[in-house]
């Protein structure tokens, strides 16, 4: 009797599947536990995975809820492709829908930020440049000059104060996340990402910045968020974070 | 068929497989690890740390890159933007070494991220041959293909392993990589004798050995079932195995794989240094 793939599979990820017949054990019966032994590999390695990725979510529902949850994502959404290192991107919205769970909004977000910082890990290297390029420019060629962040930026805008809690769940001692809205800025000075609040306004320059705007309208959108924004924190974080590797100034018309 | 010598560019010392917590120590003092092997998915990224480890690495020691997520031995065709990937990986790292496994890992766009087996058939022997075919074409090397730990068997299969597979190199021209901790693991799993497999199994066209931990357990009517977990020592079963075989193979590159559990470096070292020890009694 002929096993498929789609047959083996389907049982793989199923665990009240019947296994299929024609898998046998030693003696030619039933393959029974051995075949367990494959699903057992699939949800342990993949749930390795998720919590590796995952690690404040995974403290944030302590190490059994996390194990309930990611065996259910894994069985729902098994990986596209090898790349373990991209596992998990529908995790945020998959945590969003799940029922026991979506009263705490912001999981998800969190979840989001934490796929922000693998991907900032993994990124291209980039050299930065000489942050006094910026300050040897007049305002108005400032203003219209474009700046281009390194590979290994990422922004996590939330409505929750999502850098605080990560924080707050790594860091002994760190205060207790007080709510309000938070925009994380990632950057990767060395080799290891860090995590900065920029606000919702900095995330709006950041994030014009990062789409080929000018500085000046970047500074715009900001402003259009809060009037008072200041860019020179958002500024700083990106320097501090060998975030800016290149600036182009307008070309004359 | 490609065309080329069996025996891969590694040098016929062991290796361990490279793990970040260990870089550190390896660069300070290999003591008898002479190269390194890496999975082949964990770096394939854009850059970073593991890009840059594996740069400062490669100036110093062979490298020895393993795939775990190829799938060979799937039904459906291969994944070409993932071997598109692993060409781009070979093509800047130029490593000493390219291998895979006899199993499966995906299929119908899900991967399963475990090495699964298959019925050894014609029809899975002319798939399996196709596929290598195209990996040895698009990577324009020879690879080594890799036993399986087994846990169960098919009703289908129509030729032992070893026939199998001496019949797949015979007609892609691929090597082999003998895991001893496999046979021990498939062997004792399916009642059959490792001594059997291993006399059978053809050792001429070895480029690589590999060596392992696992773990016991009992199946449904209370027979072993060992699982080949990569987590512990190796067992003295297998170090014994591995003492016969090079005896008959002569000095060959031969890699500790401890993947889980992973402990610190002087722990790898004493099994590295275990089985430096019995390359060094078969080298004349």
């Amino acid at each position: 009797m002929r096993v498929g793939q789609a047959e083996f599979r389907a049982a793989l990820l199923d665990p009240a599947a019947a296994v299929p017949a024609g898998l046998v054990g030693p003696q030619g019966g039933d393959a029974g536990v051995r075949f367990d032994v494959y699903r057992n590999n699939v949800v342990v390695g993949l749930s390795r995975a998720l919590a590796e990725a995952f690690p404040v979510i995974a403290t944030l529902l302590g190490d059994h809820n996390f194990a309930i949850l990611a065996r259910a994502f894994l069985r729902r959404h098994p990986p596209q492709s090898p790349l373990l290192a991209e596992y998990g991107s529908e995790f945020p919205a998959f945590l969003a829908g799940f029922p026991q769970v979506r009263s705490f909004g912001y999981l998800a977000d969190v979840a989001r930020l934490e796929v922000a910082l693998r991907q900032s890990y993994h990124a291209a290297d980039a050299d930065p440049m000489d942050p006094a390029r910026l300050t040897a420019l007049p305002p108005e060629r400032l203003a219209l000059a474009r700046l281009t962040l390194a590979p290994s930026v990422r922004l996590v805008a939330s409505d929750w104060p999502i850098v605080a809690i990560r924080r707050f769940h790594r860091e002994p001692g760190a205060p207790k996340p007080a709510m309000r809205a938070e925009t994380a800025l990632i950057t990767r000075p060395g080799y290891d990402p860090v995590v900065t609040d920029i606000g919702p306004a900095g995330g709006q320059f950041a994030s014009a910045l990062a789409g080929g705007a000018p500085l000046g309208a970047a500074l715009e959108a900001a402003h259009s968020r809060d009037p008072d924004f200041n860019p020179t924190g958002c500024l700083s974080a990106l320097i501090a974070g060998n975030a800016l590797i290149a600036l182009d100034e307008e070309a004359p018309r | 068929m490609y065309d080329a010598s069996p025996r891969p560019d590694l040098p016929p010392a062991v290796g361990v497989g490279f793990k970040p917590q260990h870089f550190a120590a390896i660069a300070a003092d290999p003591g008898p690890v002479q190269w390194l092997e890496i999975h082949a998915e964990n770096y394939m990224g854009d850059g970073g740390r593991p890009i840059a480890q594996l740069r400062h690495l490669a100036d110093r020691f062979p490298i020895s890159v393993h795939g775990v997520g190829l799938s060979i031995g799937g039904e459906a065709p291969l994944d070409r933007d993932h071997l598109a990937r692993l060409s781009h990986l070979l093509g800047w790292l130029q490593p000493a070494s390219f291998s895979e496994h006899l199993a499966w890992s995906s299929h119908d766009a899900a991967f399963l991220n475990d090495l699964l087996p298959l019925p050894y058939t014609e029809a899975t022997l002319a798939r399996v041959a196709r596929h290598i075919d195209q990996v040895q074409e698009t990577l324009g090397r020879q690879m080594l293909l890799e036993n399986p730990a087994t846990y169960l068997a098919f009703a289908e299969t129509e030729m032992a392993e070893t026939a199998f597979l001496r019949e797949i190199a015979r007609r892609t021209g691929c090597g082999l990589l003998l895991d001893i901790n496999n046979v021990f693991v498939a062997c004792t799993n399916g009642q059959t004798d490792p001594r059997a497999y291993l006399a059978d199994f053809p050792l001429d066209l070895v480029g690589e050995l590999h060596l392992g931990g696992h773990d016991a357990q009992e199946d449904d009517h209370g027979a072993p079932l060992l699982i080949d977990s990569h987590a512990t020592e190796v067992v003295d079963p297998v170090w014994a195995l591995y003492a016969e075989t090079l005896a008959a193979t002569g000095p060959r590159p031969t890699l500790i794989e401890w993947d889980n559990d992973v402990p610190d470096w002087p722990a790898l070292a004493a099994e590295a240094d275990r089985a430096a020890r019995l390359i060094a009694r078969v080298a004349s």
